[in-house]
């Protein structure tokens, strides 16, 4: 069932910009045609490319904002996960709990 | 004579209906519905734009290109149950969920409580592997707190024997157990580096269940400001257990999607999870047009995200272990295009 919301009607997480857009609903409580032009607009791109999982490959590349990883498509020496919170935070201009837990543990 | 479309009853199994009777449960569904949340019918744009949706023969549909929307879940994506950290990685990875929930087999935020340092641990574990938000979730489930498996009288046995203010008191007893309860773990697991709570299956118990929620929300709203709390109610109507619980004045027995909407938005919730239960011995293209009825009323007021629960058993996904792809499709479809919904 997941498997298929995801593909009927999911943005489609860090495959594209699902995840930006989410970040906005969840911490700001934003719609979601407000929460994508958002998003769109701090990454300099259109509100469709937020969900074409072409345009994002480039955009989150460049950004250093997190990518799939597999076997033919690896990114050593480019930011995931925590790394790339860092910068998702930065970017949309928000606070990400876990960075903040992760400065604070880490001395940062 | 018309041929005869594969379409799904409300329990998932196959049945046969022409393009005139899927029209007449579309329209019958809709009136009934209308009449009972006292609000209008889908319009006649909308029901043919839903009999379109399940008037089709394909195994599989989708939203348009463009129309995708966040989703959120409950009890993770994969559901590989037990595997927490892996659980969270395929569903990031392989299934691309916008927003992922890390959770316990023992879904109850009384249960949760118990082992609250583990889950906190493996959010904390969690949120360094991965990069999509986490929320943490569980369900209020306010009658664990009655006897035989919590402390108070058990209003369900009080009610039968006109017991009235017995029982509510013993729901009074019971909130102030659970509203504890619900803060002590949401506190712990957003102060672990959750990026927010979901109260899942609210109102299951009744308005004390909504009301303990309420509370809480209310509370770690103040206490984080920007945290995600998505509240996702168990069915379309809030049973009136108690009878006499209000918020900010309103009572929360009877009320619809659009009125549990509107007290969710006041307590600060960030997600709203509509849902509306499945009559199995319907057709899916019934029961699909009974929950966009019920909570299309919700999309002019609210100023929060609406994630309706397109999950099993409710708004028109079939009650299934295994919900057929291509009826769950069609939920999916007719929720985003017809309702214009922030997610689901």
């Amino acid at each position: 069932m997941d498997v298929t919301h995801a593909l009927a009607a999911g943005m489609g997480g860090i495959r594209t910009a699902g995840d930006l857009v989410a970040r906005m609903q969840m911490s700001r409580g934003m719609r979601l045609t407000e929460a994508k032009r958002y998003v769109a607009e701090r990454l300099g791109c259109s509100v469709g490319d937020l969900s074409d999982s072409y345009a994002m490959e480039q955009i989150r590349g460049e950004k250093g904002l997190g990518r799939i990883l597999d076997h033919s498509n690896l990114h050593p020496g480019e930011p995931n996960a925590m790394m790339a919170k860092f910068r998702i935070a930065e970017t949309l201009g928000i606070t990400i709990p876990s960075v903040e837990k992760f400065k604070k543990l880490a001395g940062i | 004579m018309e041929t005869k479309i594969p379409t799904r009853m409300g329990d998932g199994s196959f049945t046969a209906m022409t393009r005139g009777e899927l029209r007449a449960d579309i329209e019958d569904a809709t009136q009934l519905a209308a009449r009972k949340a006292k609000t209008a019918p889908l319009t006649e744009d909308e029901q043919d734009h839903l009999l379109d949706i399940y008037a089709s023969t394909a195994c599989f549909t989708a939203v348009d290109i463009g129309d995708q929307v966040v989703l959120s879940c409950d009890g993770g994506g994969s559901k590989m149950t037990g595997t927490d950290i892996l659980d969270l990685l395929e569903s990031e990875q392989r299934l691309g969920q916008d927003i992922l929930e890390l959770w316990h087999i023992e879904y109850s935020y009384k249960a949760i409580k118990t082992i609250l340092p583990h889950q906190q641990q493996t959010m904390q574990n969690a949120q360094l592997l991965l990069t999509a938000p986490i929320q943490y979730g569980a369900q209020p489930n306010l009658a664990f707190y009655s006897r035989p498996d919590g402390p108070c009288e058990n209003w369900f046995e009080l009610l039968p024997r006109a017991e009235i203010a017995a029982a509510r008191a013993a729901i009074d007893e019971a909130m102030d157990y659970a509203t504890k309860d619900f803060i002590f773990v949401g506190e712990g697991m957003l102060e672990a580096g959750a990026d927010g709570m979901d109260f899942d299956t609210t109102g299951g118990a009744g308005d004390g269940d909504f009301f303990s929620t309420l509370r809480a929300v209310k509370h770690l709203r103040e206490k984080y400001p920007t945290a995600g709390i998505e509240v996702g109610m168990a069915g379309e109507f809030v049973l009136g257990v108690h009878g006499e619980l209000e918020w900010d004045g309103r009572r929360l027995a009877g009320l619809w999607p659009k009125g549990q909407l509107e007290v969710c938005q006041d307590a600060g919730v960030t997600l709203f999870g509509p849902a509306v239960n499945i009559n199995t011995g319907k057709s899916c293209a019934w029961n699909t047009a009974h929950s966009l009825t019920v909570i299309k009323p919700c999309m002019d007021v609210a100023r929060i995200p609406v994630h309706p629960n397109v999950g099993e058993g409710v708004c028109g996904v079939p009650v299934n272990g295994y919900p057929p792809e291509d009826a769950v499709s069609r939920a999916a479809k007719a929720h985003v295009e017809i309702l214009r919904c922030d997610g689901l």
